[in-house]
């Protein structure tokens, strides 16, 4: 008799229960209710400005607060700053006006010197965040509650960077010996890494990496005590036992449901299934500069020629990819550009059907009757089923003669071809966090030279764009700004630099009785949960 | 004797540092830390000036060099990913490793013997058949899948057992955290431990039946039996006693594999173990905790085949005399 019953959902149904009950009666917030969060990956480390990744900031942002939030529509929201803005007397400096009566869990005031303190930190090497505030000349505290932050140049742009730039408290970090962000090579922890002291909506209980973080509603934040009282976050990396979890009743929320699953899950009853759109797109790119192609028959570079292009841009079917491989749960579009950044249009996103036969006869015009032959190098672990789209992709090329070897392999080894330029075509999925077109232009439009230009794999070199591409940086006019950006898109659609498949769709699962809304960032909020 | 365990010794550092070699020459093939450690907006400048500060520019034979002169001293360097001392970080994961290990080897090895005798004694039972059937499942589906099923019959389906993690746990001395002293913390380990298990056990069934038929067949059992020994003395008297030699041997043997094989069970079921955090250093290129997992697993089996030849050198005095022999 080994097999003693064990209910690990009884309880917290009983909790939900009586939590409901609550809520009915008095018709206000329930007084407890925790909330069980799995998703694929534990955030990295709980430094606030050490790693810029994904995991690390959404559970970051219940401890920490950053002077600006991002709100699910993708726009801009107060935090810790109430109000911010360009200086009326110098077109360089940020004002940011900070919000009073603020503590940190250890009890002591947030003040403007803490503001400037983790500016400062978060700008300084080893800092992840270093290159969102390259811009950045110095940092100063006017008086209490104003923050000025001076720039090398105009950045009407800046604040979009703050969003993942987290406040922390200058004296608990002085007396921690956390001054600057932990550094690899330190070669041994620093105290910030499993320990937090923020402004934020939870406080952390308990932090076992990996296993269990335990966060509990802080009693002294300025805002609304939310919904949500207390977090269990729990990494399981296994798509199949995460979602076990939610349906034998371990967890509450599941952050990365598998595609897979999602139609069954939305058939499970006392589950929900919420989806939106990912701030993510995903696109093939080519050598567009290479004499010849290291991994091509061809004598020359087939992807230099713009007929060879506009033939594969034909010869793709996006609804098919969408239909076969994403089971529906894609946007396809032609623009590597997600919906809701600034210089979006319908019109870049529009395309018509495949047309083999009009790409036949482009790729003869090419010089290509016989088609040629290419490795398409592709991740297999880093974005929605990412070799099953670059699959699909080798089999549309395949009817209009261009004959693609596969070569799908870990993202570790993957991203080092783009950055070395050692691909002749490859997959790339990327996010706009600043939510604005520039980010694009800047790291894979731009030629590739200092800070510029880094993922452009394409070797794409165009000295009036990359003028353009600057320009933007210092336009304080943002109608202007906005006129140049979509210059800029025409140029870059017509070279068809970018073969773009679809925007990623994100989909979150859940009991029926919580209320939780798609992140663009994949950053959902536990304090914006609403219980039915 | 002492000749004997300072050669063996020697032989276990050499294979320790050939492990170290093999494996440093194999992660240049795992990829770049540095696409993992830094976000998207570092520019190529920064990320080269990084790779060099962590030496992964240097030739491999210095990186291991770097690696072992370092080893040697305890220091196993700083987890790329967690930002933890590597040592601290393996450390505080081998309890859940070992109390798995040592759960799933002794169900192996109690159901295995018994199942074993079991069918070896009722050939052709129905019981016997179904047993055998069973057993054949258990060594032809693979970890993952047999994990998979188990949680969603027992965690989904009948909600009896957690479908992921350690439970509750207490810690035990400092360091030593264990499961095995809370509800929770037992419930959550009998699904891995059946998991983990499963292969060992069939394998120890069959080894144990197929040599209890062998045994059951020699003289020496028809003369007891002649004489009128009871069938309980007979066949565990005499009959399992003298299987069971390499049935220990075997079990002792596969706890190394069930250490290393458990990678799998632990993805499957969250169990934070030293399994599960090689997974995740490997998704990552984390080469620090790689090179330290790699050389754990090194150092157990080592340490099990080392005390097999000393039980072996200690039992079997054949072993004594030919070395005696061969000195003249």
């Amino acid at each position: 008799m080994f097999m003693k019953s064990y209910k690990p959902n009884a309880r917290a149904g009983l909790m939900t229960g009586i939590a409901v009950a609550a809520l009915t009666i008095s018709g206000v917030m329930a007084s407890a209710e925790t909330v069980r969060w799995a998703r694929v990956a534990d955030a990295l480390t709980l430094d606030p400005h050490s790693q810029n990744e994904g995991p690390t900031h959404t559970l970051n942002h219940h401890i920490y607060e950053t002077l600006v939030g991002r709100a699910v529509d993708g726009s801009l929201t107060p935090s810790l700053a109430t109000e911010w803005g360009i200086s009326e007397d110098d077109e360089n400096v940020w004002v940011f006006t900070i919000r009073e009566g603020v503590t940190f869990h250890d009890g002591s005031p947030m003040t403007a010197e803490d503001v400037v303190f983790s500016l400062d930190r978060a700008r300084t090497p080893p800092s992840g965040m270093a290159a969102l505030h390259a811009a950045v000349e110095e940092v100063t505290a006017v008086d209490a509650t104003t923050v000025h932050v001076r720039m090398s140049g105009p950045a009407p742009l800046y604040v979009q960077n703050l969003t993942n730039t987290f406040i922390m408290s200058k004296a608990w970090a002085e007396a921690n010996g956390v001054e600057t962000a932990p550094n690899f090579a330190a070669g041994e922890e620093a105290y910030s890494v499993r320990n937090a002291n923020g402004t934020g909506p939870y406080v952390l209980v308990e932090r076992d990496p990996e296993v269990r973080t335990v966060l509990q509603a802080f009693d002294g934040h300025w805002n609304d005590a939310p919904a949500v009282t207390e977090i269990i976050y729990t990494p399981i990396s296994e798509a199949a036992t995460r979602v076990a979890a939610l349906l034998s009743g371990e967890v509450d929320i599941v952050q990365d449901v598998p595609v897979q699953d999602i139609a069954r899950l939305e058939q499970t009853e006392g589950v929900r299934v919420v989806r939106g759109p990912e701030n993510r797109n995903i696109f093939f790119s080519y050598d567009m500069s290479s004499e010849t192609l290291a991994s091509s028959d061809a004598d020359d570079n087939p992807f230099t020629k713009p007929e060879v292009r506009e033939a594969m841009a034909l010869a793709i079917d996006r609804n098919a990819i969408r239909q076969v491989v994403m089971r529906g749960e894609s946007q396809p579009s032609a623009a590597p550009l997600p919906p809701f950044v600034n210089g979006w249009t319908e019109e870049m996103d529009a395309f018509g059907d495949p047309d083999l036969a009009r790409a036949a006869e482009l790729m003869a015009e090419a010089g290509y009757p016989n088609g040629f032959s290419v490795q398409l190098d592709c991740p297999n672990d880093r974005y929605l089923n990412d070799e099953s789209i670059c699959q699909a992709l080798v089999g549309m090329l395949a009817r209009i003669d261009i004959r693609v070897d596969l070569n799908a392999q870990t993202r570790s080894l993957h991203f080092p071809l783009i950055e070395n330029w050692e691909t002749d075509f490859y997959l790339l999925g990327w996010g706009v966090p600043t939510f604005d077109s520039q980010y694009v232009f800047d790291f894979l439009v731009h030629t590739r030279e200092g800070s510029y230009g880094s993922f452009n794999g394409s070797r794409y070199s165009n000295p009036d764009l990359d003028a353009k591409i600057q320009s933007l940086a210092t336009m304080t006019d943002l109608e202007e700004r906005d006129a140049m950006i979509a210059e800029i898109w025409d140029e870059v659609m017509e070279e068809r630099i970018f073969l773009n498949v679809h925007n990623q769709v994100l989909a979150y699962a859940m009991r029926d009785n919580i209320n939780l809304d798609v992140h663009p960032e994949n950053q959902p909020k536990m304090t914006t949960v609403t219980f039915d | 004797m002492t000749a004997f365990i300072l050669r063996r010794l020697v032989q276990s550092v050499i294979v320790m540092l050939t492990v170290a070699l093999v494996a440093f020459a194999l992660f240049r093939f795992v990829g770049d830390p540095i696409a993992s450690m830094v976000g998207q907006e570092t520019t190529l400048a920064e990320r080269a000036e990084l790779r060099a500060a962590l030496g992964l520019d240097d030739p491999f034979l210095v990186q291991f060099w770097n690696f072992v002169a370092r080893a040697a001293t305890g220091d196993f360097g700083i987890s790329y990913r967690l930002q933890q001392p590597v040592m601290e970080l393996i450390l505080s994961r081998l309890p859940a490793t070992l109390e798995l290990a040592l759960v799933s080897g002794i169900l192996a090895f109690v159901f295995g013997v018994g199942f074993g005798v079991y069918t070896a004694l009722r050939r052709g039972g129905w019981a016997s058949s179904t047993i055998m059937t069973v057993s054949l499942i258990g060594v032809s589906l693979p970890t993952f899948l047999i994990g998979v099923l188990l949680i969603w019959v027992f965690a989904v389906e009948l909600q009896w057992l957690p479908s992921f993690g350690r439970g509750e746990t207490v810690y035990i001395g400092d360091w030593w955290r264990t499961g095995l002293l809370t509800e929770s913390g037992r419930a959550s380990l009998i699904l891995p431990a059946i998991t983990l298990g499963l292969y060992q056990m069939t394998l120890i069934m069959r080894l144990v039946r197929a040599e209890m038929l062998e045994v059951l067949r020699t003289d020496y059992i028809k003369f007891a039996r002649a004489r009128g020994l009871s069938n309980r003395a007979v066949n565990f008297g005499h009959a399992l006693k003298n299987t069971l030699v390499p049935v220990i041997t075997i079990t002792g043997l596969q706890m190394g594999s069930i250490i290393a094989f458990s990678i799998i069970t632990e993805t499957v079921f969250q169990w934070p173990g030293v399994g599960a955090l090689f997974i995740n250093s490997v998704r990552f290129v984390d080469v620090p905790v790689m090179a330290a997992y790699l050389m754990l697993i090194a150092l157990v089996f080592v340490v099990i085949n080392l005390i097999v030849d000393l039980l072996y050198y200690a039992v079997d005095p054949r072993l004594r005399v030919d070395r005696a022999n061969a000195r003249h």
